[in-house]
């Protein structure tokens, strides 16, 4: 044994090391390393639908950046300390959302931003956080799974962000809002029984909510449900991803070559629809490796979560974890024609926005909560 | 509420949360197999497919536009051609403020402050990269001044584009026709495949009636272009393969039109209104074509503003009127030598018999006196001395003798109320009298009679008759070819993409045959008369070849019958002079039918222009071998 950590002892100290330091900034190599291939993919893919435009990767760049100092510093707070701060984080929320609704900046058409002058910055992205904080805080003392009393606060906590949200309106981040509250309440271990229930709830609501949706939503509904209907209105968006990705084929175009990307018959081709600019140059193979990224980020986490030791961490970072695939299978699906065009970009990947911030900001909370496992009191 | 105090199960929590983060990821699992099965289907089973829809969006046919044919005279000379005109044209996209442009062009006097509107219209109503033309033909002093202020116009350039040029302006234009802007109503008639990048079509005569030939065949080429249809020099890295195809230039046409000729009958009629054609009578080749008034035929290419035209219909001398095809008038007594060969073909005259001109004819049988019109009392004359001084009592009574019936039948084969088939479109048929036509065109049974009275006036060309210039130059072929006939012709050939003259075969109508030879020698005759001694007597002077011709006075106001015609009526009101003729009149190579409008009498005002056409044509160095006659 000493003589073999004798020969192996170069190796070692560099791995451990790294490991050290790993340790001490409370990270996840694993998680890490999938992270940083998925940022780096996204830059190739960011350049080449930008139009070879490198002002735009320098802007990633910089939020990346920013999103890696935000998520160092999670990483090193404690469970408490997010717990104690959820309900406040919460109410920051609420109020700035309030204020996008009152006074916000207007941006294609909808109520999202608060210009910060060097960072323009969307309120609902805390949301995206602070909701999955308060319930995961919420149910940190209660008994699971939650009783009728707890899941009816639970349901005024998402609903209330979610539905500012909607207000703005932007129906994709009140739907990710939303889902991160019911994959949290699912997590918590929501009896199949009551699941089944809410479901035909839900439905029901549905048919009612298709009466509040603005015409625009309703036209991206209705789309979706038959894209050939109208190739030169609301179904101008799917026909032309689909053509882009369908037109990819196993290999793609090549980078920087794919026609309907560099000769803008892909709309929103940097941002939500992104994944097709993926599809059409790098075929079925580069999104299938994306997916794969995608995959392993999600199991890592999912991992990490399931080796934390208290209610709060577990159900907040398998939340996170899992709020991380409802983003990619949402964005992809969309892109792809699987489900509903909703504007929700594709993590990480998609340009723009504060939404890289966010997302490495939960990836560190998530790091944080797994490497302080042990310093959990009860 | 809840009696029992739950208590937090640390272990059964443990339990749940392991069990729901297997099913969370098990439905992981299956999304993803659901997304890369989708993935599978658009890429794989379906990629041919989508490779062509994105192949279909990127590659767009541009039209090239073929060159429109030329169109030449019987010599070869340019008539219409094309060339690069000078326009002014705007990016929007490019222009930092639109309203600030447009003001200053004004400024510049490029633009006209009453065309603002429109012109921001036009511009609005193009895609913001679209280059719009705001200013067509510009003049060489234009270009100069916008070249000197080009700087100060982002967005604003000179560009080329084909035009059709007319070298001789005004001369010809009711035969060449003129080109316009496709209007919707020529969109119906043609296939818009084959249009697609031509702006111009044919309007009128040769240019609307051969417009087929002369239009060509566009070429294509495809261009890359983006979503807003843009074309593009490459897609990011990549420039693909593009077709193209050249486009065929149009026809080059082959006119019989004399350059010479048609510019000595234009000047000829001078400032008068009125008509001139005149023909090969060998063939029906139209050697000279002229409505006077004419008008610039570029102004239409270029587009007329609503008031323009409006000026250009409502003036009072008809610019736009196509007097050759259309005008119909009373021919006068350029009826005689027909109404002469039909009396002698249903011998009802004896050529040699003298009848008495006292100036005034007593119809038989009734109280109507016919008075003699302007040439006064000729005394005793036969037929071909009342042909040569166009004596109106002879012919009423040679009218009396034969009857509207065999005079209306006769006359019939000449051409007489019926369209020549000239090859361009607008020709009128004019009207030949008989008692059945009578009966069919009016509607009140008082006026469906035909009176003895109507009889005598249709004798020497008035009352209901009515005749195109177009129509008497086909006549006056007629008689000097002796009863052949050609259907009159503007274009004789083509011209192929190799230069060589492809000659059209001349369609020839029945010949008259029932007239003798020696009754069309008589009436050659009395023409010849006419040009020498008779009516006519002055324009034969000095001529180097003999001309056989036909004075005719045609009424605009109908004066009483007993009052007598002075040359002091308002102008408008005056007579319209007529003269038909051919030459040399022993092997005739050229017929005219001259009209001028209120012209007064025919020999005094339509007959010099006549004259003046045939020397254009015969004497004409560059034309055919000088003619038998000698020189002056």
């Amino acid at each position: 044994m000493i003589r073999e950590e004798v020969q192996s002892s170069a190796a070692r100290r560099t791995l451990s090391a790294s490991a050290r330091l790993l340790g001490a900034l409370k990270l996840d190599g694993a998680l890490l390393v999938g992270l940083g291939l998925v940022i780096t993919y996204a830059l190739i893919v960011q350049f080449s639908a930008s139009g070879q435009d490198l002002p735009t990767i320098l802007r990633t760049l910089f939020r990346v950046g920013l999103g890696i100092i935000v998520m160092l510093a999670l990483a090193r707070t404690t469970p408490n300390f997010l717990r104690n701060i959820a309900p406040w984080l919460y109410l920051a929320g609420i109020l700035l959302l309030l204020v996008v609704v009152v006074m916000g900046h207007v941006g294609k058409g909808a109520q999202r931003w608060l210009d910060l002058g060097l960072i323009r910055f969307q309120p609902s992205e805390i949301m995206k956080l602070a909701v999955p904080m308060l319930c995961a805080a919420f149910l940190h003392d209660r008994p699971l799974p939650p009783d009728w009393r707890a899941l009816l606060i639970l349901a005024g906590m998402v609903a209330l962000p979610a539905g500012l949200v909607a207000m703005q309106p932007d129906l994709g981040t009140a739907l990710l809002i939303f889902a991160s509250g019911a994959l949290l309440i699912l997590m918590a271990g929501l009896p199949v029984r009551v699941i089944l229930i809410l479901l035909v709830l839900a439905v029901g609501a549905a048919l009612i909510g298709w009466r509040f949706l603005h015409g625009y939503q309703r036209e991206r509904l209705l789309t979706f449900l038959n894209p050939e209907s109208d190739p030169q209105g609301a179904s101008y968006h799917i026909n032309q991803s689909q053509i882009a990705i369908g037109s990819g084929g196993l290999f793609g175009k090549g980078w920087m070559n794919g026609s309907q990307a560099q000769l803008d018959f892909l709309p929103e081709r940097s941002t939500d629809f992104i994944f097709a600019v993926i599809g059409e140059e790098f075929g079925l193979l580069g999104a299938v490796v994306l997916l794969l990224m995608y995959l392993f980020i999600v199991s890592r986490s999912v991992y990490l979560a399931s080796q934390t030791s208290d209610t709060f961490s577990r159900l907040l970072a398998s939340c996170l974890a899992l709020t991380f695939f409802v983003y990619v299978f949402i964005n992809a699906g969309m892109v792809c024609g699987l489900v509903p065009v909703v504007g929700v970009p594709l993590p990480l990947v998609s340009y723009g926005g504060t939404s890289v911030v966010t997302l490495l900001a939960g990836f560190g909370i998530l790091m944080g909560l797994h490497s302080h496992r042990k310093l959990v009191g009860s | 509420m809840n009696s029992r105090v739950r208590i937090k199960d640390l272990w059964n929590e443990q339990r749940i949360f392991l069990s729901r983060t297997v099913a969370a990821m098990t439905i992981v699992g299956l999304l993803s197999l659901a997304l890369i099965g989708k993935l599978v289907y658009l890429q794989i089973i379906r990629h041919d497919y989508y490779l062509e829809a994105s192949q279909g969006n990127r590659v767009r046919l541009e039209p090239v536009p073929a060159s429109r044919g030329l169109i030449l005279d019987r010599n070869g000379k340019v008539l219409v051609d094309n060339e690069p005109a000078y326009q002014l044209e705007l990016i929007r996209e490019q222009t930092p403020d639109l309203d600030d442009t447009l003001h200053r062009l004004v400024l510049i006097g490029m633009l006209a402050p009453e065309d603002l509107t429109q012109v921001k219209r036009t511009i609005l109503a193009h895609r913001g990269f679209d280059s719009v033309p705001i200013r067509l033909r510009l003049t060489d002093e234009e270009i100069g001044r916008f070249a000197a202020h080009r700087f100060e116009f982002e967005g604003v350039d000179l560009h080329t584009r084909q035009t059709r040029h007319y070298p001789y302006g005004e001369l010809g234009v009711h035969a060449l026709g003129y080109v316009a802007a496709i209007s919707e109503e020529d969109l119906e008639k043609i296939d818009r495949a084959k249009y697609a990048g031509t702006t111009l079509i044919g309007k009128l005569g040769v240019e609307a009636a051969y417009e087929n030939q002369l239009h060509g065949k566009n070429g294509y080429r495809e261009v890359l272009v983006n979503a807003q249809g843009r074309s593009v020099e490459r897609q990011g890295a990549y420039t693909p393969d593009l077709k193209s195809e050249a486009p065929t230039a149009g026809t080059n046409l082959q006119l019989a039109i004399d350059l010479a000729t048609q510019q000595a009958a234009e000047t000829g009629l001078g400032s008068h209104r009125g008509a001139v054609v005149a023909m090969d009578p060998h063939n029906g080749d139209v050697i000279a074509l002229v409505s006077h008034p004419g008008f610039n035929p570029s102004l239409f290419e270029r587009g007329l503003t609503r008031d323009e035209f409006a000026s250009m219909n409502d003036d009072i001398d008809k610019p736009l009127f196509n007097r050759a095809l259309r005008g119909t008038y009373p021919s006068g007594s350029t009826i005689k030598p027909v109404i002469a060969l039909a009396g002698l073909t249903y011998k009802v005259v004896d050529p040699d018999k003298e009848e008495f001109c006292a100036g005034i004819y007593h119809m038989p049988g009734s109280a109507l006196l016919f008075r003699e019109g302007k040439s006064g009392k000729h005394g005793n004359v036969d037929l071909v001395h009342a042909i040569a001084r166009s004596c109106d009592v002879y012919f009423y009574g040679l009218a009396h003798e034969l009857g509207v019936d065999r005079i209306a039948a006769f006359m019939a084969p000449f051409g007489y109320g019926a369209l020549t088939g000239i090859d361009i479109s607008g020709e009128k048929p004019g009207v030949l009298p008989s008692p059945e036509w009578k009966k069919h065109y009016f509607k009140n049974p008082a006026e469906q009679v035909w009176f003895p009275g109507e009889t005598i006036n249709f004798g020497v060309g008035q009352g209901y008759l009515l005749v195109t210039p177009l129509q008497l130059a086909h006549v006056a072929s007629e008689l000097a070819t002796r009863g052949k006939s050609y259907r009159p012709r503007l274009v004789t050939g083509f011209q192929d993409s190799m230069g060589r003259d492809i000659p059209f075969t001349p369609i020839a109508n029945p010949d008259i045959t029932n007239v003798a030879d020696a009754d069309w020698a008589l009436i050659l005759n009395g023409m010849e008369g006419a040009a020498s001694y008779g009516t006519a007597a002055a324009i034969g002077k000095g001529a180097t070849y003999t001309i056989a011709g036909k004075t005719g006075t045609a009424q605009v106001f109908t004066v009483s019958r007993s009052a007598k015609l002075t040359q002091n009526e308002p102008e408008r009101l005056r007579d319209h002079a007529w003269f038909i003729a051919f030459a040399p009149a022993e092997n005739p190579k050229i017929a005219v039918a001259v009209l001028v409008e209120n012209g007064g009498f025919g020999a005094s005002a339509a007959a010099p222009i006549a004259r003046a056409v045939m020397d254009a044509y015969l004497l004409n160095k560059d034309a055919e071998p000088p003619i038998a006659g000698g020189k002056p």
